[in-house]
């Protein structure tokens, strides 16, 4: 028994047999209710390490651990979200959220009696977000913004130990994507779940996460894993503050030699 | 801003009328033998005295395709669901897909004859065997060409394949859907009106084959603009149907 909520034990990957490693053995350990943002050169494995913790990829080498259980097939717990918001078109926003209540177990069994309940909560939700008053639209008629918002209602509604996000904000602009750091951090505050967030901004792991693993080109390992002891909750403010400043510069230093490497 | 919505609205009849102009014009300045080219005017005159006879095989003619189409929509839908889902099946049945629909069907009219005999039966199965394959396709498009990411969020949650079908997959193929039954039902008149003309002694098809033999082409194009009539209306038909029930697919078009 470990108290580590999610655990990776000397994991290798190669996505077929006979195939160049994907990612290098690694070895991770995450508390929950722990916010870790991964960072990295693209194509370094950021987005499979996402997949092997989440079980749509099983190790070619290794254990993955969660919950104190080996993860052999698709945990049933997660809650994901990515660059691309993937709503549902021909859904309104309200029904896009409730989507995984319409799947994960014992919800799709209670859904239909009590609907009204369910659609408090994404309501509610929906509302902690900023998007009051646009339950009723369809995905198309939301701004990008707007629609990354509702995804990521959509990751949470049922309430997951483990929130996976794939660089969430990377196509949003800059105004908006600080927007929603603040939504995600206060999300995070009220109910701490365990996030695992990938991104290649460096401003955007610095100003989320409580750990951040630097990770090398292909074949991905971790070479560096930096404690973030910023005091929460970090702001606007924050970023102007020389602590953080000084973080981001070290990251960029980590990047910049694994780039050269 | 009235007059020019008017005027996008009476294009489609304007260049019709249009093309029935200019062919009795081509006719009549150029003194074509009726037994070459009719004129608009005379097969439609001709077609109106013809018209019990007509309105006879017209519906025989409807009858056999929409029976054969119906038959291509249930057997096109499941089979592009299981091809659409699953790889494996994709891989068997592809090849014998595409080579399937590379054999001209007017080769196995002979064969369903001696079958099934002449009439109204291979007529359907004519049509269904013509039109059944963009349903096939285009079901299993819709289905295969899943976002992965989506598909990731879903299995995530825990749904099943049957969820994934159900919840995304079905939904997703809608638009691909009626498209493809936009296609597939003017397909099947050419199956029908194929296999009537070939082996058969009612429908469209047959009036023209024995007009023609009696060297009254008036009737012979009489029948094709009746043809061409029920093609357009059914077409029309499956247009409405479609953008009804896939508003979400035509999003910033608000003519719809």
């Amino acid at each position: 028994m470990s108290n580590s909520f999610v655990e990776l034990n000397n994991v290798r990957l190669r996505y077929s047999e006979g195939d160049d490693l994907a990612l290098e053995t690694t070895n991770m350990k995450i508390n929950k209710g722990e916010f870790i943002a991964v960072v990295g050169p693209s194509g370094c494995g950021k987005s499979s390490l996402l997949k092997l913790v989440s079980g749509l990829m099983p190790p070619s080498e290794g254990t993955v651990i969660v919950d104190n259980k080996e993860v052999s097939g698709p945990l049933k717990i997660v809650g994901m979200a990515f660059q691309n918001p993937t709503l549902l078109p021909w859904r309104t926003t309200l029904d896009n959220v409730l989507l995984p209540m319409e799947i994960v177990k014992p919800h799709r069994n209670r859904l239909r009696k009590h609907r009204a309940e369910y659609e408090d909560r994404a309501r509610k939700l929906l509302a902690s977000v900023g998007l009051a008053g646009h339950e009723d639209k369809y995905p198309w008629e939301l701004s990008g913004g707007m629609q990354q918002r509702a995804s990521l209602c959509r990751s949470l509604i049922h309430e997951p130990d483990l929130l996976m996000l794939d660089e969430p904000f990377g196509a949003l602009d800059a105004f908006t994507r600080e927007e929603l750091w603040d939504i995600l951090q206060n999300l995070w505050m009220v109910r701490p779940f365990t996030v695992i967030l990938v991104t290649h901004d460096l401003r955007e792991a610095a100003y989320l996460a409580d750990t951040i693993y630097v990770m090398s080109k292909r074949p991905g390992m971790i070479l560096v894993q930096r404690e973030n002891t910023l005091p929460r909750p970090r702001d606007q403010e924050t970023t102007f503050t020389q602590p953080f400043t000084d973080l981001v510069h070290e990251l960029r230093s980590h990047i910049r030699d694994v780039r050269a490497a | 801003m009235a007059k020019k919505k008017d005027f996008a609205k009476a294009t489609p009849w304007l260049s019709a009328i249009g093309l029935f102009v200019l062919w009795e014009l081509i006719v009549r300045i150029f003194n074509i033998p009726v037994y070459v080219l009719p004129t608009p005017s005379e097969s439609i005159m001709v077609g109106w005295e013809f018209r019990a006879a007509i309105w006879m095989h017209a519906l025989q003619t409807l009858y056999t395709t929409l029976a054969g189409f119906a038959i291509a929509v249930v057997f096109g839908v499941i089979l592009g669901a299981l091809v659409g889902s699953s790889k494996a099946v994709y891989d068997a049945a592809n090849p014998l897909l595409v080579g399937f629909n590379s054999v001209p069907k007017v080769a196995l009219v002979p064969v369903l004859v001696m079958w099934f005999g002449i009439g109204t039966v291979p007529a359907i199965i004519t049509a269904f065997l013509i039109s059944f394959f963009p349903i096939v396709v285009n079901v299993a498009t819709g289905l295969a060409t899943l976002e992965p990411e989506l598909r990731d969020v879903l299995r995530s949650l825990g749904a099943t394949r049957r969820d994934i079908l159900v919840k995304v997959g079905f939904p997703r193929a809608m638009p691909y859907f009626f498209a493809s039954l936009k296609v597939a039902i003017t397909l099947a008149f050419v199956g029908s009106v194929i296999s009537e003309t070939v082996a058969s002694n009612l429908g469209v098809g047959y009036l023209m084959l024995s007009a023609s033999s009696k060297f009254n082409m008036p009737l012979v194009f009489a029948g094709l603009l009746v043809i061409a009539v029920m093609g357009i209306a059914m077409y029309e038909l499956f247009n409405i149907i479609e953008r009804r029930s896939t508003k979400w697919a035509n999003r910033g078009n608000p003519a719809n």
